[in-house]
């Protein structure tokens, strides 16, 4: 049934237009199989993000919407109330979850929102060309931090999948990357878990995705994908963050 | 005069705002207004400034009230969608007499639209976009030195009349490179800020509100921001007028658009076509006197705007029917080009005003036979 | 007044050389504009810029029939070569644009192979520069001079180690 190179029944055809070296198509094409295996390409509602995915839409057969700029997981707890019965997923990037969303992501998780949140951490702004992101490493240079992040004045890499784990609404929250296949097959087994922990109705859950933005960080696509395991998961170390779903 | 250098309008806004003694910026990533926010997280890092990316337009904006309300000049910049997030923290800087310089380098909406350029956010500007009766000083530059002299003379206004100043740009004006004179902006000392927050030393405690329960006191406070933009009615106006004295056809239009327009009445005039151009650089206060004047001499008014015919609504009441208005508009991106504007009058020109309804005022003494 | 487009894809210098030349036309004198196009927020894709170099103030940035258009790839001449009028030119990175008779019994046309020029020298990136020195050379309206100085405005300090190759890359493309 496994499917090497043709897309995932629940995906379209169309071209990704992401920069050689993206990780954002193949977070995609993991979304694309969990959905075929789980059976609910039909019962499956996405919020994709503002931010370079924000045309995720054509990539999917899959019903979607738009959202304001990280208005997403209150666009789509509006959904998930009204269709408690299907499976809603919101994808956000770090400046989408992690700066202007904080509030909605923060409250959805705390209200145990029955979503399944994919959280693609890139450490930058990719779509508006490289401004820091509240997960930016310390001294890191993007074009709003040329001399690299400077913690004194713009405080720290920010957690906000460990902020989430101490609420009381989240069940399951993995941090997974992108950057080389055995990750890749780590990546698809949470995400997977993800969406049955929804399908279980269990509460909210989210994986955070270290992904590699190749263009920003100035690097060729294989130094990006090196320099997720030597520097970025130093700060963003790998792993189950929480986990309830046996309880 | 000192060298001129080549640059983008963005950047020409952040060098004013240096060259105002502005060194608090709070912003938030968006096109196409980003090369701004870098050229001031570049510029106030070299001079020991403050800036902050922010988390959101959201917090921007009040980070703004706080810098202002604490004495600094302060200032944040977006492009519409988050100018529509600002709407809140704008109407509580107004209510609060805060001066401040908001700038809005317009893309297309509405929505996330795109990120080409518009003028459809002039509504938001001029009319209050948030709760309440307030107004922003708007300024519609037109050219990268203007988007400089007016960010600098920003602060003075704001300062001046306590009050925010949003600077209406577009995203062609952003992006365009013109050279920019970087001139020392010499403005008339204004008092020192005694109701800023600075520590109660020596001094009654200063509250800065915009709450006001007591019975009737909203009411007063409301009165004296009206006499205050009263008064800027009568202060501020600005505007430009090309070929105006022998006009018999007006072209209005600001911004983007107005560098356009002259274009098209020098085609026009080549063309044996009298007409003339009134560029409003303040859109709030408007410069209603002087077309209101014009509109008696011409035969009619023609504006021209990147939206679906906003500033147009003010053009009609200051002319108040004493000559048609037409609109020509292009949405979503578009740009009017000098000659769909030529091409627009021409068709204007082959339709008499005769064959135009009969219009109060008009034909002053001469009765219509009905 | 001359009005030039340049056009070609991200990543040319397209922008670069409308800098470059309005650097060079201020040099002069001359009242100057540079309008590059804006694409959506994504990279990628095509790029252009409108250049202005004018004796007059300049109403309307916006170009609608450049007086010479510069296109560094195919597409940008298919999509532009209608605009440019009559007695207009049209300078062709002929490395890798190819233009029909069409174009050529209507316009001037001065093809410059400027990648492999570019490839020459030692570095893909200079062929905007070479495309430029022609340019300078078949229209005379900005000095080469006036255009090696622009390049320490458009380089920021850091990069000036790069200068010298783009110099001779002028050089190069104003002596063919
Ligand atoms: C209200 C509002 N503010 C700002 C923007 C501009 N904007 C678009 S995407 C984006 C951030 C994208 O970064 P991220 O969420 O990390 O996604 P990425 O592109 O890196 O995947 C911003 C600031 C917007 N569209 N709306
Ligand atoms: S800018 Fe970065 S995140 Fe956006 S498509 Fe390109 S590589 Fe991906
Ligand atoms: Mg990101």
């Amino acid at each position: 049934m496994k499917r090497i190179f043709g897309r995932p029944r629940s995906m379209t055809n169309k071209p990704f237009h992401y920069c050689p070296g993206c990780g954002h198509g193949i977070v995609h094409r993991l979304i694309g199989e969990v959905i075929d295996e789980l059976g609910i390409q039909d019962k499956t509602i996405g919020v994709p993000p503002v931010g370079c995915a924000v045309v995720m839409y054509h990539y999917f057969n899959v019903d979607m919407t738009e959202a304001a700029h990280g208005r997403t997981p209150a666009v789509a707890t509006g959904i998930k109330r009204v269709h408690p019965d299907k499976v809603v997923f919101t994808y956000q990037g770090d400046g989408d979850l992690a700066a202007i969303g904080t509030g909605e992501i923060i409250h959805a998780a705390n209200r145990g929102e029955r979503l399944t949140t994919i959280f693609v951490n890139n450490t930058v702004y990719g779509m508006t060309g490289g401004q820091m992101a509240p997960t930016t490493l310390i001294s890191q240079k993007t074009t709003t931090t040329p001399l690299g992040r400077d913690a004194r004045l713009i405080g720290y890499p920010i957690k906000i999948s460990e902020m989430l784990a101490v609420t009381d609404g989240t069940i399951y929250i993995e941090r997974v990357a992108v950057n080389k296949p055995a990750n890749i097959i780590k990546a698809k087994k949470a995400i997977k878990k993800a969406f049955q922990v929804q399908l279980e109705d269990r509460g909210f859950s989210m994986v955070e995705v270290l992904s590699q933005c190749p263009v920003n960080l100035a690097m060729t696509p294989q130094k990006a994908a090196e320099w997720i395991d030597n520097t970025l998961t130093k700060t963003y170390p790998l792993g189950v963050i929480k986990d309830k779903s046996g309880d | 005069m000192s060298e001129k250098v080549l640059m983008c309008g963005n950047g020409a806004i952040g060098e004013g705002a240096i060259q105002a003694g502005c060194r608090h910026y709070f912003g938030y990533p968006i096109t196409p207004q980003n090369e701004l926010t870098a050229y001031m997280a570049e510029r106030l890092g070299e001079l020991g400034g403050v800036f902050i990316q922010s988390e959101s337009e959201l917090a921007a904006i009040n980070m703004v009230f706080g810098a202002s309300a604490a004495g600094a000049r302060a200032m944040t910049s977006s492009s519409s969608p988050g100018i529509s997030l600002k709407q809140e923290g704008i109407s509580y800087i107004a209510g609060a007499e805060l001066p401040c310089v908001i700038v809005n380098v317009m893309r297309a909406g509405p929505g996330l639209g795109d990120i080409t350029p518009s003028q459809a956010d002039y509504f938001q500007a001029v009319k209050g976009g948030g709760h309440g009766d307030y107004r922003l000083i708007t300024i519609g530059p037109a050219s990268v030195q203007e988007l400089y002299d007016w960010t600098a003379r920003a602060f003075y206004l704001a300062d001046k009349y306590r009050n925010p100043v949003m600077i209406l740009g577009d995203g062609f004006l952003g992006q365009m490179m013109e050279p920019l004179e970087i001139r020392k902006i010499k403005e008339p000392k204004l008092p020192e800020k005694t109701w800023a927050l600075t520590g109660a030393k020596d001094r009654k405690a200063n509250i800065i509100r915009t709450l006001m329960l007591k019975v009737g006191e909203l009411e007063e406070h409301n009165k004296k921001i009206q006499n205050k933009y009263k008064r800027m009615e009568k202060e501020l106006i600005e505007y430009e007028a090309v070929l105006t004295d022998d006009a018999e056809i007006i072209l209005v239009a600001y911004g983007t658009c107005a560098r356009v327009c002259k274009e098209s009445v020098f085609l026009l005039r080549k063309e044996g076509i009298k007409a003339g151009l009134i560029r409003p650089i303040t859109l709030w206060p408007y410069p209603s006197a002087i077309i209101r004047k014009i509109s008696n001499n011409v035969r009619y008014v023609l504006t021209v705007e990147m939206s679906a015919g906003q500033m147009v609504e003010d053009v009609k009441l200051a002319v108040l029917g004493r000559c048609p208005v037409h609109f020509y508009g292009r949405m979503g991106g578009g740009v009017p080009t000098s000659e769909e504007i030529v091409k627009k009058v021409k068709k204007l020109e082959a339709h008499r005003p005769e064959d135009d309804q009969p219009l109060a005022g008009r034909h002053k003494g001469t009765k219509r036979k009905e | 007044m001359q009005r030039i487009l340049a056009a070609g894809f991200g990543g040319q210098g397209i922008v670069s050389m409308g800098k470059m030349l309005a650097c060079a036309g201020m040099k002069e004198g001359k009242h100057v504009s540079a309008l590059p196009s804006y694409g959506p927020e994504m990279r990628g894709g095509t790029a252009n810029c409108s250049v202005i170099i004018s004796e007059r103030e300049i109403a309307s940035p916006f170009i609608a029939h450049p007086d010479t258009l510069i296109v560094m790839n195919q597409a940008s001449l298919d999509k532009f070569s209608k605009l440019v009028l009559n007695d207009g030119l049209i300078i062709a990175n002929s490395s890798l644009v190819e233009i029909n008779n069409d174009i050529r019994t209507k316009t001037r046309v001065v093809e410059v192979p400027a990648n492999d020029m570019a490839i020459e020298l030692g570095n893909l990136k200079v062929a905007n520069m070479i495309v430029l020195g022609a340019f300078a050379r078949e229209t005379g309206e900005v000095k080469l001079d006036f255009l090696k100085a622009a390049l320490e405005k458009i380089f920021p300090p850091r990069r000036h180690n790069l200068i010298l190759i783009n110099v001779k890359a002028l050089d190069r493309g104003f002596k063919i």
